[in-house]
């Protein structure tokens, strides 16, 4: 009973959304008010039931409810509630109402934080959005339907994928998702500027907010991606190049270069059509990236779903709402001229480069994943792009892209000097090529050239963050009033800064050494002892183990025991690491077992990661300097001064 | 020198380092693409030796062998054509095992053994890598009796 009305629930969500999709936008272009404001009423309604559609699925899983098929290929009545919830996600199916759950949720936050907006405009975007969970929930009802009954039911479920079974990655696809659907909400921005023929600052301080927040979540996102990669999946590497992680990454640099971007045409109503073509881009990437892994075009480790249909319907809709974006990009957009200039030298240059490099690392991520479909797509063969690709060429943009993000910060609007920005600078300047040559001498002794330019960027990147608060500390003269925006900018670009040297430390000083060990041998990798102690049977709720204990000391003191184990979960039977970590800030060890060797030997690995963890580190600063900015008074005063003439609020009410 | 020229020399400084930067981005690209061949192109000598490349196939039943308390170990991979032999030294993915369908990194020596530094098996114990699913429709295509 409670799956049909989860399934009724969502096909009337999508009569909804047609109704949200397309009503408001006729009434726009033929000034019917009456059509325009129906916007409201039908997201909120549309959300109403696909929240509650996504309850009946999650109340399913909570039920063990073995006679719908979706629950019962990933679930069992032996897993733990946690990932009984997240398991509504843990497959296709569930995690593409998870999408339509997310788009309702943005669609909904639009509508209630509109009083700002003009009426019309906000109707335009409201209805753009419903326009796209139209698609996504006729996709979901006609080739993914995770309501469908098994006839007859299962006893027990199939149990969800043991690597799914883990706190990070619960809560990794929900943070992946806002993000990836949060920048819907600038593409439909973008869509009804261009239906408007008009773009000025307001349009731009409405559309900054919403697109940092589904930055912040789309960072925070891979970040969790990466860190469950490093400790569950991959061994302790946390970053594999693999075409899934690129395409959350795509989206990534195109939404990064998008904020920029947004900022110059906020303050100088320049880049108008680069904006909206960003704009396009980072939800396109989005969709694409959703293709990819979706689809089961790829060859990777993420790709659980394999299913033909499923790819064509997402390439028709890809194809349609990227079509459509341009084509009326290419219409509409020659009427967003700007006739502002700007210096040579001055911060619209500084963005305007940095736009330029983040599309060129873009295009690098984009060439070595879409490579491989497109040559076996053409009949010429079957290829892989190696990570070695990946890294080698991405630095090639970044390494400028860093630099000129020092020099950036310290520009000024319209008409720079280049000599005054580098006089300015010339502290942080010598600071960061000394330490950054002299540090990973002094804390790794191999230094080389790659580790100097390394420490040198990340070094460069947080003195120029840094500069202006500390300066503002040491002399309290010199008193400069810092804006939330600027704060959040600061806070972000010192993440920036910790993540790269994070990056660097962990690629260049890394040990990594795999080894057979009988309990009771040991090795010794670079000053410390491992000890291969006892080997002992665990239990857990679902899974059986053998835990291993090693001992790790260093200078003849114990430094930490850690306790890898291998699992076998009880129903899929497969085998799945779980390593054993002793984690700080300066370095984590990490030891995992591998398998028996024969002759009471196992195989095992250890790992020495200086510094890997500043590399998450950075990624939170990041998210929290977004945060700082979109609380920055400018994006509230607005709100504020026309709370008061509340003109919709009865409309809007329902969902605020 | 004059403003102008100092402009140009600007201008052909940015263009050297996008030429060099661009030329060393396509040599890596070029350097990096691993194509794949099955055991069958193997066996009859299609892959460049001393060249990374993919080989994927079957894990023959009974071939997974090592010294004991040796890490290093071999295999045999199979698409029911032919056959290739994997020597590697390293910690084998959770979900390898026999009969399960994998696909290796590495070179061919002179004695044709692949010689992989990466083995990988998909997270799914009924996912077959869509090159190995392909090179067995092949196999079983040509010769219906196997």
């Amino acid at each position: 009973m409670i799956p049909e009305l989860g399934q009724f629930a969502l096909i009337v969500a999508l009569i909804l959304s047609v109704v949200q999709g397309v009503v408001p936008l006729v009434g726009a272009q033929t000034g019917n008010r009456a059509w325009v404001r129906l916007a409201w009423p039908a997201v909120s309604g549309q959300a109403v039931f696909v929240f509650l559609s996504f309850a009946c699925l999650v109340w399913s899983f909570l039920q063990n409810d073995f006679s719908v098929a979706y629950v019962a290929n990933n679930s069992n009545s032996a897993l733990p509630t946690l990932y009984r919830v997240s398991a509504t996600w843990g497959a296709h199916e569930g995690s593409m109402l998870l999408w339509v759950v997310m788009l309702a949720f943005w669609g909904v936050a639009v509508a209630a934080r509109s009083k700002h907006l003009p009426e019309m405009f906000a109707a335009r975007v409201i209805a753009v959005l419903g326009l796209i969970s139209f698609g996504f929930m006729l996709f979901t009802l006609m080739t993914s339907n995770p309501f469908d009954r098994l006839i007859p039911a299962a006893f027990d479920g199939r149990d969800l994928n043991p690597l799914l079974q883990d706190p990070a990655l619960a809560i990794h696809p929900p943070m992946l998702y806002m993000g990836y659907v949060g920048f819907a909400v600038a593409f439909s921005f973008a869509i009804a500027a261009m239906l408007e023929g008009k773009m000025d600052a307001a349009w731009s301080r409405w559309a900054r907010p919403w697109t940092t927040i589904a930055w912040v979540f789309l960072t925070l996102g891979i970040a969790l991606g990466s860190w469950w990669a490093y400790y569950e999946l991959g061994w302790g590497g946390w970053w594999f190049w693999d075409p899934v992680e690129n395409a959350s990454f795509m989206p990534w640099l195109a939404g990064t270069a998008l904020i920029h971007s947004l900022a110059v045409t906020e303050k100088r109503g320049l880049f108008k059509s680069w904006t909206l073509l960003l704009a396009i881009s980072a939800f396109s990437l989005s969709l694409l990236g959703t293709f990819l892994v979706r689809s089961g075009v790829l060859v990777s480790v993420h790709a659980f779903a394999t299913d033909p249909e499923r790819g064509r319907f997402i390439l028709a809709f890809l194809v349609t709402v990227i079509g459509g974006a341009l084509a009326l990009y290419a219409w509409r957009a020659p009427l967003l001229k700007s006739d502002e200039g700007f210096g040579k030298v001055s911060k619209e240059t500084f963005l305007l480069a940095n736009n330029v490099l983040l599309i060129i690392a873009l295009l690098v991520v984009l060439l070595g994943t879409l490579f491989p479909l497109f040559m076996d797509a053409m009949g010429g063969g079957k290829y892989s792009v190696g990570p070695q690709y990946f890294a080698a060429v991405f630095v090639i943009p970044t390494i400028p892209l860093v630099l000129l993000m020092g020099f950036g910060m310290h520009s000024i609007w319209r008409r720079d000097n280049f000599s005054r920005i580098a006089r300015r600078l010339r502290v942080p300047m010598a600071a960061a090529i000394v330490l950054g040559v002299a540090l990973p001498w002094m804390l790794y002794g191999r230094p080389s050239v790659m580790t100097a330019i390394g420490f040198t960027a990340g070094l460069w990147v947080i003195g120029t963050a840094l500069f202006d608060p500390v300066g503002g500390l040491l002399d309290k003269s010199r008193k400069v009033r810092v804006t939330r925006g600027t704060w959040g900018m600061i806070v972000a670009h010192f993440g920036i800064g910790i993540f790269i040297l994070g990056v660097t430390a962990t690629e260049s000083y890394s040990i990594h050494r795999d080894q057979a060990l009988r309990i009771g041998e040991s090795i010794e990798v670079s000053g410390y002892k491992v000890t291969f102690e006892s080997l002992k049977p665990a239990t857990g709720p679902n899974f059986t183990a053998t835990e291993a204990s090693f001992v790790i000391t260093r200078n003849g003191e114990h430094v930490v025991s850690l306790n890898p184990q291998k699992r076998t979960y009880r129903v899929q039977r497969n085998p799945m690491t779980e390593a054993g970590i002793d984690g700080s800030l300066a370095r984590d060890l990490y030891v995992a077992l591998g398998e028996p060797l024969g002759g009471e030997a196992w195989s095992m690995r250890f790992q020495y990661k200086p510094l890997v963890r500043l590399i998450w580190l950075g990624c939170i600063f990041m998210g929290l300097g977004g945060l700082i900015a979109i609380s920055d008074k400018r994006y509230r005063v607005v709100v504020k001064k026309e709370n008061k003439a509340s003109g919709r609020e009865a409309l809007a009410g329902g969902t605020s | 020198m004059t403003a102008r020229q100092q402009r140009m020399l600007i201008v052909v400084l940015v263009l050297a380092g996008v030429g060099v930067a661009t030329t060393f981005g396509l040599r890596a690209f070029q350097e990096n693409l691993l194509y794949y061949y099955t055991p069958t192109q193997v066996q009859a000598g299609e892959p460049p030796l001393n060249r990374k490349f993919r080989v994927g196939g079957l894990v023959v039943p009974g071939t997974v062998g090592n010294e004991p308390g040796k890490l290093e170990k071999t295999f045999d991979l199979t698409d029911n054509g032919a056959m290739v032999t994997v020597h590697f030294a390293g910690i084998l993915p959770d979900l390898f095992r026999e009969g399960q369908g994998i696909i290796a990194h590495g070179k061919l020596n002179d004695e044709g053994v692949f010689y992989a530094e990466e083995v990988l098996a998909k997270h799914d114990e009924n996912y077959m890598p869509p090159e190995v699913a392909e090179s067995l429709k092949q196999i079983h295509g040509e010769e219906p009796s196997q």
